[in-house]
């Protein structure tokens, strides 16, 4: 009775034996299942290392800018006071390029035309400006800095392999030299591309900045704010706390519950057909955008807010009730500041979904090329999304870059956005 | 404020008052603002096309003869630019006057309107001053006022479900009256491309929205064949097997993935997913189209990946633990139980979180407008181009809008569709997610 194994004993040993024997298959299935899930969540997560690398190493070339930097002679020949504010400022710039490169013939009108194409084509506006500002300069030497074209900025990067053939490549063999001897001579610098941010759109990418968008983007989540958040807000508030419980109020929430689910672009529709369509309000104008991003936020919002207005628990509302305040009195008073924080977490990750937003922004016209930033809603303008899908498009090499930089931005906005959100969150959470 | 002074001024002359005298300077407040604040949204929607019709009415009848819709819009601009003061050019003599007249009109509407609206208020004022009395019940008053406009809020829901099927059916019936019904539903050709002009040569166009459909259908197929294992798996393993630190670092990582805009899909759809797989296409002898539906899809998967797994590993979580136990206690395996006891428990859930990732894939745009084809084909290829609704809507819209032609009413058409189906496809999935949550609570 010492030696008695489980196996030769109890009754159901046989049994236990079958179950020892397929115990060992039965757990490989088990680790079999546990590879599987890891494998698809690694799956996952290489997916987005490789979005974010791939955006990285695309867009952070384009937060410099390769400029040169050289001694224009305005010449009083060229440009004249009274001519202002037209006048022959590309010539002086050449001519005064030309001057730094020993071997380039300027007389050639070809050799002078290729020299010019160094420059940005925004070089001479810089250089009128400056004049515009102060005639006075006229007849003296300053120093300038420039940017540089977008084939040389991209040469500068090495993104132009210089072993291509002459033939396949767009800088010629000469323009090389030109550069590499612009150089050698510390003209050529590569500063922070604080352009990206100052300048509106442009043709020629070197020149191309988001402010446009940026200002666009702003205008339109203002409009959707100011929209969405009250009436968002009266609409949970009634819905949660006041309404009954009635075939409308039903009909009411199942709606909610459906437009959050219909797709952005069907809002597109709506907003042309309607505000565009009907009212005849603006195209492109951050305004109508807004009004359109604030009908697809406000079911986020409502549906934020009531959970908001749920946790809030019972037993301060009886309390306040108890104490003689209406229902009006409780909800305002007490119930809707301490949902707050909820709620304004709800409304920033709205807005956030909103700032990324695209289909319907392209539908109203906020896809057009628009070198100014917009001064007020009704402006035409673009946003930073539609923004990056108006660089995307743009056959220019250097513009691939532009919109990784873009999308960075973007997503540095949704994460600055998100943080808060948590932040507020984390701060103000409380457990009842 | 005034009525706020005067309560105070009853209430300190011994006088009990029936509501606080916050309330009756709120009640003057809203009384006022309320309507004046309507009065001036109204007036700004309707001050342009009323202004509009007048100008375009004054204007002498030679000068509009021969011009279509587009033309006399046209006119309008230029003559409102020139009221601005940005004269191009030199416009004719009636044009000028026009400008003359717009910028009288809109002074004097701008006038009318401050005249208006400080009559309004006045008239209001008075009346809720005549109001205060100890007796008036001001906060009734506020609290009625402030609930008509919580529901008049809370229909904004609705007004924005009847403004989308309202607008859309208009432009979807003008649209059937220049193409068959028929032809839509069941044409096999999609050419949206018609003539312009008069003597242009061009295809008659087509509406058949079948191919486009179809390309829809693989698209949103190959999407759901990477979202639906990749969400799945990595929602059971989360949910079973997941140490809790793992846990709560993969779960905001996953939803960093949803969070992404879908326009950054895109375009790592053409700077990555697309090149890749063309060469590796080439590499195994394949043609591989540059726009592949592959690329499109697989991207727009990944999007819906965060989305599947969320909803599953909800679902998951729903079941009663008393399930668990049970299965634990007749000596399954954890993966035993995972994949005989839980997952058909959910399954109606998972099923109901799947059809909502469909109608998302249906109905997602930027990804395929950037990533897929534009001409639609009769093909169910992955490899081939195809082109799905969205994109036909967004490119058909894009550039001009005159409302007037097959091209542009097609795009609604379209949207109507792609409403209805999606609605179908939301009702449906929630219906099932809700029943099947209550079956357990």
């Amino acid at each position: 009775m010492t030696d008695m194994t489980i196996g030769d004993v109890t009754p159901c040993s046989r049994s236990l034996k079958r179950v020892a024997a397929t115990l060992k298959r039965r757990r490989r299935k088990q680790a079999l299942l546990q590879w599987i899930g890891l494998g698809a969540i690694s799956i996952a997560f290489i997916t987005l290392f490789i979005l974010i690398s791939s955006l990285v190493s695309t867009g952070w070339q384009a937060f410099s800018q390769t400029h040169l930097t050289f001694e224009v002679f305005v010449d009083p020949a060229e440009i004249s006071a009274a001519r202002l504010p037209r006048g022959g400022f590309d010539d002086a710039l050449v001519v005064s390029l030309g001057k730094l490169l020993e071997n380039a013939d300027m007389s050639d009108r070809d050799t002078a035309r290729a020299v010019e194409g160094v420059l940005s084509n925004g070089a001479q506006f810089q250089l009128r400006d400056l004049v515009v500002a102060d005639p006075s300069l006229i007849g003296q030497t300053i120093t300038l800095k420039v940017p540089v074209a977008d084939t040389f900025d991209q040469l500068n990067k090495g993104l132009i392999d210089r072993d291509t053939p002459e033939a396949l490549r767009r800088v010629k063999n000469r323009e090389i030299a030109w550069f590499d001897e612009l150089k050698a001579q510390g003209a050529i610098t590569k500063p922070f591309n604080l352009g990206l941010f100052v300048n509106a759109d442009s043709r020629f990418p070197e020149l191309a900045g988001l402010k446009g968008a940026l200002v666009g983007s702003f205008w339109a989540l203002l409009v959707c704010f100011l929209i969405a958040f009250p009436l968002g807000i009266g609409s949970a508030i009634y819905l949660e706390e006041f309404a009954p419980k009635n075939k409308l109020s039903d009909f009411i929430e199942v709606n909610i519950n459906n437009l959050a689910a219909v797709p952005s672009v069907v809002f597109g529709l709506l907003a042309l057909a309607v505000f565009i369509g009907w009212f005849g309000l603006p195209r492109s104008a951050p305004f109508v955008g807004g009004l359109t991003l604030a009908l697809m936020t406000m079911p986020t919002i409502i549906i934020a807010t009531r959970t908001a207005l749920k946790a809030v628990p019972p037993s301060i509302r009886e309390a306040a009730l108890g104490l003689g305040a209406s229902r009006q009195q409780v909800v305002f008073q007490h119930v809707l500041p301490l949902a707050m924080p909820g709620i304004l977490t709800g409304t920033i990750i709205g807005l956030a979904q909103a700032l990324g937003e695209t289909a319907p922004l392209l539908l109203i016209g906020m896809n057009a090329f628009i070198t100014s930033a917009a001064s007020s809603p009704f402006d035409s303008a673009t946003a930073l999304p539609t923004q990056i899908f108006i660089w995307a498009d743009s056959p220019e090499r250097g513009f691939v870059s532009r919109t990784s930089a873009a999308i960075l931005v973007l997503l540095g906005f949704l994460v600055m956005m998100n943080a808060v959100a948590i932040y507020l969150r984390q701060k103000f959470e409380r457990k009842w | 404020m005034i009525n706020r002074l005067a309560a105070k001024a009853i209430r300190d002359n011994g006088i009990k008052m029936h509501s606080m005298i916050s309330y009756h300077g709120m009640f003057s407040a809203l009384l006022i603002l309320v309507p004046v604040l309507t009065l001036i949204l109204l007036w700004l929607v309707f001050k342009g096309p009323v202004t509009d019709s007048i100008i375009m009415n004054g204007l002498p009848d030679l000068a509009l003869v021969g011009r279509d819709v587009g033309g006399v819009q046209l006119v309008l601009a230029e003559i409102k630019s020139v009221a601005s003061g940005r004269i191009f050019g030199t416009p004719e003599p009636w044009k000028i006057d026009a400008a003359g007249r717009f910028l009288e009109i809109s002074n004097t509407a701008d006038r009318l309107l401050i005249g208006v609206v400080a009559a309004l208020a006045l008239v209001l004022l008075l009346f809720a001053r005549s109001r205060v009395s100890h007796d008036f019940r001001a906060r009734q008053g506020v609290e009625g006022i402030v609930s008509g406009l919580m529901i008049l809020c809370s229909t904004i829901a609705v007004f924005t479900t009847i403004g989308i099927v309202v607008s859309l059916t208009y432009e979807t019936i003008r649209f059937l009256d220049a193409v068959p019904l028929s032809e839509f539903l069941f044409g096999t050709n999609w050419e949206p491309q018609i003539p312009l002009r008069e003597d242009q040569i061009a295809a008659e166009g087509a509406f058949g929205w079948l191919p486009v459909f179809l390309g829809t259908l693989v698209i949103t197929v190959i999407a759901l064949l990477v979202a639906v294992p990749v969400g799945l798996f990595s929602a059971i393993y989360l949910n079973e097997f997941a140490p809790k630190k793992m846990r709560s670092f993969v779960k905001p990582m996953l939803e960093i993935l949803a969070g992404v805009p879908t326009i950054v899909y895109g375009f790592f759809a053409i700077l990555v997913v697309a090149p890749a797989m063309r060469s590796f296409g080439q590499s195994i002898g394949l043609d591989v189209a540059p726009n592949t539906a592959l690329a499109a899809g697989g991207v727009m998967g990944v999007m819906l990946i965060p989305f599947i797994s969320s909803f599953a590993d909800d679902a998951l979580s729903a079941v009663p633990q008393s399930l668990r136990d049970g299965a634990l206690a007749l000596g399954a395996t954890r993966g035993e139980m995972m994949t005989t006891v839980l997952f058909p428990a959910a399954l109606p859930g998972i099923v109901g979180g799947v059809l909502l990732a469909v109608s998302r894939a249906i109905g997602e745009t930027m990804i395929v407008v950037m990533a897929a084809g534009l001409i639609a084909k009769m093909t169910i290829n992955p490899l081939d181009s195809v082109t799905t609704v969205t994109v036909q809507i967004v490119t058909l819209l894009i550039g001009d809008t005159s409302f007037d032609n097959p091209k542009t009413l097609a795009a609604f058409a379209l949207g109507m569709m792609l409403f209805l189906v999606t609605l179908m496809i939301n009702i449906f999935a929630l219906r099932v997610v809700r029943k099947y949550r209550e079956a357990y609570d």
